[in-house]
């Protein structure tokens, strides 16, 4: 779809130059006697990279065509990260960047989405709450009973997050993927 | 027409104290200029033509159109030997919407026949200085930064600000098509910042309503205020040439209609009264944008009581 400078808002996402941008600000603006203008802050949704721009009325843009569907997280292999479609059994790699911060919560076989830009892989996006085993903690020292505070453990894939101090070794804990924070102790 | 919303009655409730503000700034405006001898005049919010300028854009109204500025009637009057006027009132721009910009905004415009544009902007400075002090805001705060309002303000050329802030000189910049690009992404945002400052002597260009000047005609007497990175005012010593005002005018019609804008009549009584205009500076300043500047209010929403959108 093509649509003119005047309809961009915050969020839309463009094509540009072949690649995905997610309108990430934007203003309109008009020195009193001179062109109107939209001064936009974009974001290449594959490299991360930013950038600042003003557009004319007259300019146009191509909104890019994303999709998302759900898949199953193999394995990595070197830099890649294997992803499988549980529908056709097709695989799909990311790369470490594209991949960001959520690698602190991708165990295996966990089902995410993966967005596609024109059918290509170009990220990932978490279920809000993952559910990971503690795998190196400090023993609950006895007698600190301070109500809030915490200890940093480590988690099956390798992220450190502060936790209670009551949360033991080999422990299950939930995740909100969303801040990286803890939220509660899992029985079971 | 959308729905009433209870939040509307909040938000309007909301606003008092800068509607208190808004109607203590407009009456010390009043006041400064009946001190300083000025006529209050009234001109026609609907005219059969706005000036024709190549990017404003004028609302319809019938057959005619609805102000964007009151300039063309005001000089008339200065024509007509009206030497110190001054004029609130509202103007209209069509597209016109964002955090500083209303389709609809108030507008302060006053003349003095025997000034030239630096004699105006020192009038500026004191006028916004003495109603800023009255209301016991002598300073305030934007962007972070504390900004004094006493004067004497900054002043730069045009030239001097691409100089200094701009990849470009304003010669390149009018070449590319990219002036007010660069005006905007580099300029804008280092104006005013430690004190208000006028951005002066516009490339002859660009001097829409302005005289040349004498002693260098590549630029114009024209100026603009800005507070805070922000445009509260434009002003000219004003071209009182009828012969050189038409040939602009005849060129920003012809780019209007090359880029099919709406069609504006040549204003033949205008020009016919040009020729009795005496040597004069004009000004105009949003008083809204004004009114943000001395409440602290980065949306012009904030300081009126009505946009369009609750309506």
């Amino acid at each position: 779809m093509i649509i003119p400078a005047s309809e961009l808002r915050k969020g839309i996402r463009l094509k540009i130059d072949n690649e995905p941008y997610m309108v990430t600000e934007f203003n309109f603006v008009k020195p009193g006697k001179g062109q109107a203008l939209y001064r936009t802050k974009l974001k290449n949704m594959i490299t991360g990279s930013q950038f600042e721009r003003s557009f004319r009325s007259v300019d146009t843009f191509e909104t890019a065509d994303l999709q998302e569907k759900k898949m199953q997280y193999l394995y990595k292999e070197g830099d890649k990260y294997c992803f499988m479609d549980n529908e056709n059994y097709e695989q799909v790699y990311l790369t470490e960047t594209q991949v960001g911060d959520s690698v602190n919560f991708l165990i295996d076989n966990i089902e995410v989405e993966i967005l596609l830009f024109e059918d290509k892989p170009i990220g990932i996006s978490l279920p809000n709450f993952v559910e990971l085993v503690v795998t190196e903690a400090e023993p609950w020292a006895k007698g600190d009973t301070a109500a809030g505070s915490t200890k940093p453990v480590k988690v099956q894939t390798g992220y450190t997050i502060l936790v209670p101090t009551f949360v033991t070794e080999g422990e299950k804990i939930r995740i909100d993927t969303r801040t990286g924070e803890y939220l509660t102790r899992v029985k079971g | 027409m959308s729905e009433f919303h209870p939040d509307d009655n909040f938000s309007l409730a909301r606003k008092s104290q800068t509607l208190h503000t808004r109607a203590g700034l407009i009456q010390r405006i009043r006041l400064f200029f009946i001190n300083h001898g000025f006529l209050e005049v009234e001109t026609p919010l609907r005219i059969p033509s706005p000036a024709p300028e190549e990017h404003i854009e004028a609302l319809p109204s019938g057959n005619w159109f609805l102000q964007t500025s009151p300039e063309l009637c005001m000089k008339r009057l200065l024509a007509a030997d009206y030497s110190f006027i001054f004029q609130i009132s509202k103007c209209f721009r069509a597209d016109e919407r964002g955090d500083k910009h209303l389709p609809e905004f108030t507008m302060l415009e006053w003349y003095c026949a025997g000034f030239d544009y630096h004699q105006l902007m020192d009038q500026c400075q004191d006028l916004v200085w003495a109603v800023a002090k009255d209301m016991g805001i002598p300073e305030i705060i934007r962007q972070n930064t504390k900004i004094n309002l006493e004067p004497p303000w900054e002043k730069i050329t045009v030239a001097n600000a691409f100089l200094k802030y701009a990849p470009v000189t304003p010669e390149e910049a009018l070449a590319q098509n990219k002036f007010d690009e660069i005006l905007v992404d580099y300029i804008e945002p280092q104006l005013g910042m430690n004190r208000p400052t006028f951005l002066y002597d516009y490339p002859a260009k660009l001097a829409s309503l302005a005289r040349l000047n004498q002693n260098n005609p590549d630029v114009s007497e024209r100026f603009e205020l800005y507070i805070g990175g922000l445009e509260l005012a434009n002003g000219f010593s004003e071209l009182t040439d009828a012969h050189e005002q038409r040939r602009r005018f005849e060129e920003a019609l012809q780019s209007r209609a090359v880029q099919s804008r709406a069609h504006y009549e040549m204003p033949e009584k205008f020009l016919h009264a040009l020729e009795n205009l005496p040597p004069c500076a004009g000004i105009a300043l949003g008083i809204d944008r004004l009114l943000m500047v001395l409440t602290g209010q980065e949306k012009i929403d904030d300081v009126v009581a009505f946009t369009p959108e609750i309506l």
